[in-house]
């Protein structure tokens, strides 16, 4: 198992340094000039070569790169060319939105998603199980930006119960105004992430009822309940960690919309705005934390995978070996 | 048919508002419904905004957010711009100018402090001045500072300031300058200035907040604090107002969404003076843009009543050139190219294309452009004129028609106000060449009165007019739309400015 770790561990370090090198790369790829966005109407090509120089986009490419790695060793994202505030911190202060929004979203759709799924399978021929079953094939087919209009319609502007958007500005020194705020957008992610996971979980659950190990408990002489507990739950959770460790990391990148539709200081818009003015440090740092966050939610769905199922130990080591 | 009746009431209650401004000398700024009755003085001022701050320093990149946010409520001039255009003493008590026009001395006011509690010296102005021009200085207002020669200070409330040339809009320059203390540190997220109010917290990504300095010089805010919050998306800033968790937006750019807020009695929805201008810019170095007798025929083709109507409503003003009726040298010059596709027809013959040409229109891809360029293209057909749309970035703006004249025609909106004079300029990205006007700016600048200012530049306002150097196809209205409790805003937030010290929002 520590072997597996340390492995796991250099392979989460290598992706990460090949990541930095990509989102170098494409970055400077995209057509436009970050000096643009630091100049008004009337600038002279004088003033156009001092902004290049002074964001240091004058210098060749490599000297950027390695600059710019070697600041990400010490923990620095550097500075955006455009407001001249460093970017770490920023990134930090939005994660403070970010994550909690993504968790409690994840949280909840889970704990939506996981009943629901699993009455939807062991229910599947009764007319409620099918009309589940239906309403989730709908809520994957809505986008998740109009669930989040419809939500502000009908709770912030007719019913006027919950606000319309916005985040306190001393951000969690009131649990309470904070969670408020979070409440609507929250619901939003929920409601659509839950409706796919909801698929997951009976089609998971559909596989281990028809399984024969369940078969064989049950005819031992044990309950339904207990055979489901002690055979099929184990079995049916495996393949459902590592949906949702894809779904956490997905509603981890997709909440930049409903930051949006909510107006909710995360990262989201931090890095709409730093695309639009070409900020490179600003979405290199965005970008390069996101990744770290995805592979490090991989990592973790490994991990507990290899706790519940002992198979996956033993094939896995084999492969190491 | 409803909505129809309360927009035509709101268009002409906006109207009586704005010409009551004009006519008032209130220090304030003007605006607002509600007579000024009982206000509470301890009020916080909620304003809903699309501009967040880049950073505080307005020489660093701070942007259009912070000269909306900080212009005179954290920052003082030596002059202020007041909401109808007019230049008032601010941090100057007054200043007189040497026979020759290039001396400029100014004579500070007394007790005024800085937030820090530093009293205010000639020294912090000469710095606020050498901060602007600085080598490394982003600020907007850079080139028109180019002519200063020397800044002397002669004694604690003394400033000289010598021009390489005369320069008439010196004074209405330095209304841009933010004095600012001279050991100030870290201005990009700190401020030190002498405003009316200091800064309270800024929370990047969506508030800041500006609380009643208790030391200002002046009279103090008729309210307490402001917060101002920022969203990215329109439709949010409009259901923050809807909740309440907003007074006031200070530039509504969703006209669709107007709808919900006139007629309603909670709401009101002013119609002020904004100086931007969306234009059809030629390039005038390039046939078949070369001839005047073309652009006239192109501006007579389209129907720019029509156009503004389709994207604005009823809000919006026609214009027959590049000034807004804000600007001193402002003439109603619409009559000079009117609509009329038959005269259009005429023009093209005359100048030797009677069976039109084709041309690319490159177009910025964001609101309004694409829905204009789309009205033009199906306006011009009619007169035998074939365009072809090309969608393009901001940043594609900029490289290739701003900085490589790589085009034919383009639009684009043109915020500032007083900004005729780049007509005068003939390396500007249009190439608009004609020596009269461009000697006429520059006497314009070298006059010794205002009076002799305003003549010549009507001059050229007329000259462009006649030339159709570009064809400017209506001015955007500047729409604020606030709670009815709440009066004293300002209404044409020109050049993004939004003082909020004569908020009153009542008991």
């Amino acid at each position: 198992m520590i072997a597996y770790l340390l492995r796991r561990t250099a392979f989460l370090v290598v992706s990460l340094l090949l990541a930095a090198v990509v989102l170098f790369l494409l970055l400077r790829l995209l057509p436009g000039d970050p000096a643009n966005s630091l100049l008004s109407v009337g600038a002279t090509p004088d003033q156009i070569a001092a902004a290049r120089h002074q964001i240091g986009t004058d210098r060749p490419l490599p000297e950027q790169f390695v600059s710019w790695v070697g600041r990400l060793a010490t923990l620095d994202l550097g500075e955006s060319f455009v407001s001249t505030l460093p970017v770490g911190p920023e990134i930090a202060a939005r994660l403070v939105v970010t994550v909690p929004l993504t968790l409690l979203s994840f949280v909840l759709a889970v704990v939506v998603a996981v009943p629901v799924g699993f009455v939807a399978a062991h229910k599947a021929n009764t007319w409620y199980g099918s009309v589940l079953s239906g309403v989730s094939q709908l809520g994957i087919a809505v986008p998740v930006f109009w669930v989040g209009m419809l939500l502000i319609t009908v709770f912030s502007i007719s019913l006027r119960v919950m606000p319309a958007g916005g985040f306190p500005p001393d951000d969690w020194a009131d649990p309470a105004k904070a969670l408020t705020s979070l409440t609507l957008p929250v619901v939003t992610i929920a409601l659509v992430m839950s409706a796919s996971l909801i698929r997951y979980v009976r089609s998971a659950t559909l596989d281990v009822l028809g399984s024969d190990h369940l078969r064989t408990s049950r005819a031992l002489g044990s309950s339904f309940a207990r055979a489901m507990w002690r055979h099929g739950l184990r079995n049916a959770v495996v393949p459902v960690i590592s949906i949702l460790g894809i779904e956490l990391a997905s509603t981890f990148l997709g909440a930049v919309v409903v930051e949006s539709v909510f107006a909710l200081p995360g990262l989201g818009g931090m890095l709409v705005k730093g695309l639009a003015q070409h900020d490179y440090p600003v979405i290199q740092g965005i970008l390069f934390v996101s990744t770290l966050v995805v592979l490090v939610i991989g990592f973790a769905a490994d991990l507990v995978q290899r706790l519940i199922d002992p198979r996956l130990r033993h094939s896995l080591a084999r492969d190491v070996r | 048919m409803n909505r129809k009746t309360t927009s035509l009431f709101g268009a002409a209650a906006a109207l009586a508002l704005a010409l009551t401004a004009c006519g008032g000398t209130d220090e304030t700024a003007s605006g607002g419904a509600t007579p000024a009755g009982a206000y509470d003085k301890d009020a916080t001022i909620q304003i809903g905004s699309l501009y967040e701050p880049q950073n505080l320093d307005n020489t660093a990149g701070g942007g259009q957010g912070v000269t909306e946010a900080f212009n005179g409520n954290v920052y003082e001039g030596l002059f202020r711009l007041t909401d109808d255009g007019e230049v008032d003493d601010l941090l100057a008590k007054d200043y007189k100018v040497s026979p020759d026009g290039l001396t400029y001395t100014f004579t500070l006011r007394d007790g005024v402090t800085f937030h820090s509690g530093k009293p205010l010296t000639s020294a912090d102005v000469k710095y606020s001045i050498e901060k602007v021009v600085a080598p490394d200085s982003q600020s907007a207002r850079k080139s028109s500072f180019s002519g200063i020669k020397k800044i002397e200070t002669p004694d604690d409330h003394t400033v000289a300031v010598t021009l390489a040339s005369k320069s008439i809009s010196f004074v209405y320059n330095l209304s841009y300058v933010w004095i600012v203390n001279d050991q100030a540190k870290s201005l990009t997220t700190a401020e030190d200035g002498t405003g009316p109010y200091k800064l309270g917290t800024w929370k990047r990504g969506s508030t800041l907040s500006l609380d009643r300095f208790a030391g200002y010089w002046g009279t103090a805010p008729t309210n307490k604090q402001v917060v101002f919050h920022y969203f990215t998306d329109a439709t949010a800033l409009n259901n923050a107002l809807l909740t309440d968790a907003v007074d006031v937006v200070t530039s509504e750019q969703s006209p669709d969404a107007l709808a919900q807020f006139e007629g309603d009695p909670k709401y009101k929805v002013n119609n002020g003076h904004s100086t931007t201008k969306l234009l059809l810019a030629f390039n005038d170095r390039k046939a078949p843009f070369d001839k005047p007798l073309v652009r006239k025929a192109i501006t007579s083709a389209i129907d720019d009543k029509k156009l503004l109507n389709s994207i604005w409503g009823d809000y919006g003003t026609l214009i027959g050139s590049m000034v807004p009726p804000t600007d001193p040298w402002y003439e109603d010059l619409t009559k000079v190219n009117p609509y009329d596709p038959a005269l259009a027809k005429q023009e093209l013959t005359e100048a030797g294309y009677p069976n039109g040409f084709e041309f690319t229109l490159d177009t910025p891809n964001y609101d309004p452009h694409p829905t204009a360029a789309t009205f033009i293209k199906s306006e011009l057909a009619k007169v035998g004129i074939t365009v072809k749309i090309n969608i393009i970035t901001a940043d594609q703006w900029y490289t290739k028609v701003y900085k490589n004249r790589d085009f034919a025609a383009t639009m684009q909106e043109h915020v500032n106000d007083r900004d005729v004079v780049w007509y005068g300029d003939p390396d500007f990205y249009w190439g608009y060449d004609n020596p009269q006007v461009t000697q006429w700016v520059k006497q314009a600048e070298e006059s010794d009165t205002a009076e002799e200012q305003t003549a010549l530049l009507k001059k050229v306002n007329e000259q462009i007019a006649a030339d159709a150097a570009s064809d400017w196809l209506y001015l955007y209205p500047q729409i604020v739309v606030a709670s009815s409790s709440l009066s004293g805003y300002p209404l044409n937030g020109l050049n993004s400015q939004f003082y909020a010290y004569g908020i009153k929002k009542s008991a």
